[in-house]
């Protein structure tokens, strides 16, 4: 390091922390009195909403940026295609339903509950037809997972691509679903279990998105799910009943399930040989990648959440996740992944669902290199982007598991980049 | 758990405290009458204390007796939530819930081909009806030759270039099997119209694409009988997960905490900035900074502060603080119209791909696109003269199926009016 600098970084925090003290209301000594304490304000003197006024309550209109976003050049049709949930402007861990990311092959459909019929034939005793209703009478369970899509983080294995982190990390969900285990339904037709056996799901869709799953996990944790955060599927998630596969890639999460079919081999569907395969830099492939390894990032401060308060306390915030069981520990570096500090979880997590962490710390008003590294409970540590592509190369396009990193600038601006 | 036994210990303390002042008293040299009142006194107050003690005991041994008595109900109520959150109950034998699936039900869904052929329904198709019923179905979206039209996914060529920085995967140069290839097709295409083609037209497609990746001659037949000998270019390209062996085994070390690395460089910058508009959506440009100028980091800190950073545009969001201004119909009929993008043109030197293109069509004859293979339905509306007013588009465009029963058009209808207002305005701009 050229010691010439150190003089002119010493002059420069002074000068912009006197300069944010100045610009922070409320962070010294205040410039006169504070009209919105000191004079009434309409909201304390007028009369609000009545209730009812939103039967079906929307986020505040303040908050009406805080939406889905796609990316049109990503794909040829909307109707074939992606969004992603803003993260960024979100904490705890919980996505609502409303805001969290959709994929769809052949658009979302309109199912009416009664339009509603689940199948279950293959190598069972009984092939059985269930309505809507009928799913509602076995014994269901409830259940926070996270859902993301195998292509999240995709766009950024040749480099550095959207600058913000809802287009980086945004095919991510976590939802308490609630549902009924596949394995009772699979007990109820008589299935063959064996665990050599499958099952494949589709959907009712045009798509019909149809995956293969091996016997042993449809027997251990798949629920048949028809409620999300305590109400029914959105649409376009699948509304009356989509499949929950925990841990697993979001695109066997098929929805508007229609069909369970036990078989003595994988299907080799479209989606699992043309699509959801990730090829290496010696243009083999591997299939059947199925679970999301142990992933995080940092949602705030990211491109999206610039820091705007100046230096002092800041709180670095981010979100953990792993296929494989519970996060057990995040650390976050400041400098490019030179030095790491342990982050504090916002509570312990929950096995294979998001985990919120956060680093409580002051920020000098110097440049940053940001980045986040999750271990989970199987002791698996978040490899760089360097190792996963000496592993994989760069065409993988799914299981981008790597280390992000923001630059942020002596502003507070923070931009998407790779590091040495 | 301890905490009850404490609540007694105070009431010892204060018989003692009583004891402790009749001791004292008796030390002092009194007539005899006080001496034996006070003997008396004492007596009654050893009595006392004696009960307060025995009391004390009984309730310290009954507080006992509680605490075990407070254990056991948690024990019980711990397991108690234990079970309540247990998985849902397994039980022996069924519930007796759903009905039995009939055999044409079953047959109508269970449609998937295994890999080895099985579930392939009877029939065949040589080369060259499949590349009619291509060029008539598919062509519009994937190309004459299956290379692909703007965005739509290319299926022919791209061989050997799986190992290239831009791999073309294709059904010829990628997939493993071609029961993959037949499933697909037969039940998810056309796009907007699945499930459509018969088991012969699959065959003959099926067969085309095979003719279009030069992996057959151009009089090849396909059909469930010669189906399993056909094996794929990439048959072997795939292993299974390896992740475990690969790469889990190794990653599992306890990782560094300090000075993991000397100095840190940035690499590289976002190609994207991307911005995030109040109405939704995201409009993306290229990012024009570069790396120059940027410090490099090493344990002490970055190697200085770039005052007049390269800042890339600011991508704040813009909260929406005021209603959004009426809505410009255009912008509104502009997003509609990516749910007609799929299978509609417009605009200069728009064609026909899946449905026809749609310049000028407020005062256009029904039907009347030439080189348009239209529906009967279309065909008979031709005949009869009948024109595209907006009142007629909005009732079309509401219900497709409704208003024009038999029509091949695959899209289940505009819901709302002002989509339908917006749609209207948008495609009166391509002229009427
Ligand atoms: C309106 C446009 C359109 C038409 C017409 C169309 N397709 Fe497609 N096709 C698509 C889209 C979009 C996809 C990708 C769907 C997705 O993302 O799941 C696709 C995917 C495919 C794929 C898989 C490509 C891959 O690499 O995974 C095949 C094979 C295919 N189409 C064949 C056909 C055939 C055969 C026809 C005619 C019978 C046809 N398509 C008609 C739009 C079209
Ligand atoms: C999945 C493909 C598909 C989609 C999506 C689609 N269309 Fe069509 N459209 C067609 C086809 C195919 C026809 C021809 C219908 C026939 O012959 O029965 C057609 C016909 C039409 C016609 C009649 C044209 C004429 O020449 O008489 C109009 C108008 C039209 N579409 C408008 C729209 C609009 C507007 C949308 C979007 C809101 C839309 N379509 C969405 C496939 C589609």
């Amino acid at each position: 390091m050229d010691e010439t600098f150190k003089p002119s970084r010493r002059a420069f925090l002074r000068g912009s922390a006197a300069a944010a003290a100045g610009s922070v209301a409320g962070a010294a000594a205040a410039n006169g009195a504070d009209p919105l304490i000191t004079e009434l304000q309409d909201w304390a003197s007028y009369t609000g909403a009545g209730v009812d006024e939103t039967p079906y309550g929307m986020p505040i209109s303040f908050e009406s940026h805080v939406v889905r976003r796609n990316v049109e050049w990503l794909t040829a049709s909307p109707i074939s295609s992606i969004n992603f949930t803003p993260i960024h402007a979100l904490d705890g861990t919980i996505t609502p339903q409303g805001c969290a990311f959709e994929r769809h092959h052949s658009g979302a459909i309109e199912l009416r509950k009664e339009d509603y019929r689940l199948m279950i034939n293959g190598l069972v005793d009984r092939p059985l037809v269930f309505t809507y209703e009928d799913l509602e009478r076995f014994p269901r369970e409830n259940h926070v997972y996270f859902c993301e899509c195998a292509a999240n983080t995709g766009m950024e294995w040749a480099g550095a691509q959207l600058n913000g982190v809802q287009f980086t990390h945004g095919m991510i969900h976590n939802m308490e679903y609630t549902g009924v285990p596949l394995r009772t339904l699979l007990r109820e037709a008589g299935a063959d279990i064996a665990l050599d056996k499958w099952v494949y799901v589709e959907g009712a869709d045009a798509s019909s998105n149809g995956r293969s799953i091996p016997m042993e996990k449809a027997l251990d944790d798949v629920l048949v799910a028809f409620k999300a955060n305590g109400e029914a599927l959105r649409m376009e998630h699948g509304y009356p009943v989509r499949l929950v596969v925990p841990g697993w890639e979001g695109n066997m999460w098929v929805k508007w399930l229609r069909r369970v079919e036990v078989t003595d081999m994988a299907v080799e569907s479209r989606e699992e040989t043309s699509k959801y395969t990730d090829v290496y830099a010696d243009g083999t492939a591997r299939k059947w990648t199925w679970v999301m390894d142990a992933k995080s990032v940092i949602t705030t401060p990211s491109p999206q959440m610039p820091i705007t308060h100046g230096p002092g306390p800041l709180v670095i915030s981010g979100l953990a996740w792993s296929g494989h069981g519970q996060i057990t520990r995040v650390d976050v570096s400041k400098d490019g992944g030179i030095t790491w500090e342990t982050a504090r979880l916002g509570k312990q997590g929950d096995t294979k669902a998001l985990t919120r962490f956060y680093l409580d710390t002051e920020w000098d008003g110097a440049p940053m290199l940001l980045q986040a590294r999750a271990m989970d409970e199987t002791g698996y540590v978040q490899p760089t982007k360097e190792q996963l592509r000496d592993q994989r190369g760069e065409n993988a396009v799914y299981h981008n598991n790597c280390i992000q990193t923001w630059y942020v600038n002596a502003e507070g601006i923070a931009e998407n980049v790779e590091v040495s | 758990m301890s905490k009850s036994p404490n609540i007694f210990i105070p009431a010892l303390a204060g018989t003692a405290g009583i004891l402790g002042v009749a001791f004292a008293v008796t030390s002092r040299d009194y007539g005899a009458d006080k001496i034996r009142a006070l003997e008396t006194r004492m007596g009654q107050v050893e009595a006392q204390a004696s009960a307060a003690s025995e009391k004390a005991s009984v309730e310290a041994q009954r507080a006992a007796e509680l605490e075990l008595k407070i254990a056991e109900v948690q024990a019980a109520a711990s397991q108690r939530v234990a079970s309540l959150t247990a998985p849902a109950p397994a039980v022996e034998g069924t519930y007796g819930i759903g009905r039995p699936a009939l055999d044409e039900e079953v047959a109508a869904w269970d449609v998937d081909v295994l890999p080895d052929g099985r579930g392939l329904p009877a029939g065949g198709g040589d080369v060259f009806t499949g590349e009619e019923v291509f060029a008539e179905k598919c062509a519009s979206c994937h190309g004459d030759f299956a290379e692909g039209v703007d965005n739509w996914p290319v299926l022919a060529g791209g061989f050997d270039t799986l190992a290239d920085e831009d791999p073309v995967k294709t059904v010829g140069s990628y997939w493993p099997y071609l029961s993959t290839a037949w499933d697909y097709i037969h039940r998810s295409m056309p796009f907007g119209e699945a499930g459509t083609l018969t088991a012969d037209e699959t065959y003959a497609i099926v067969a085309y694409i095979l003719y279009s990746n030069d992996l057959v001659d151009d009089n090849f037949e396909l059909t469930r009988e010669n189906f399993a000998d056909f094996n794929m270019y990439n048959m072997d390209g795939f292993t299974v997960d390896d992740r475990p062996e690969q790469e889990y085994a190794a990653w599992r070390a306890e990782p560094c905490m300090e000075n993991c690395k000397d100095e840190v460089q940035v690499t590289m910058r976002s190609v994207f900035l991307v911005d995030t508009p109040p109405e939704g959506g995201s409009d993306s440009v290229m990012n024009p900074a570069s790396i120059d100028g940027l410090p490099s980091f090493t344990a002490a800190g970055p190697s200085f502060i770039p005052e007049a950073a390269p800042k890339p545009a600011p991508v704040v969001q813009k909260a929406a603080v005021t209603q959004p201004a009426a809505p410009d119909l255009m912008e509104a009929g502009e997003k509609v119209f990516k749910k007609c993008k799929a299978c509609h043109q417009v605009g200069e030197g728009a064609k026909n791909r899946s449905g026809p293109h749609l310049n000028g069509l407020i005062g256009r004859t029904m039907g009347s696109v030439d080189g348009f293979a239209y529906s009967s339905v279309f065909a008979a509306a031709l005949d009869e003269g009948r024109i595209w007013d907006e009142a007629a588009l909005a009732e079309f465009l509401a219900k497709p199926k409704t208003y024009m029963k038999g029509t091949k058009m695959s899209f289940s209808g505009l819901k709302k009016d002002e989509d339908l207002a917006a749609i209207t305005a948008y495609l009166k701009s391509y002229g009427e």
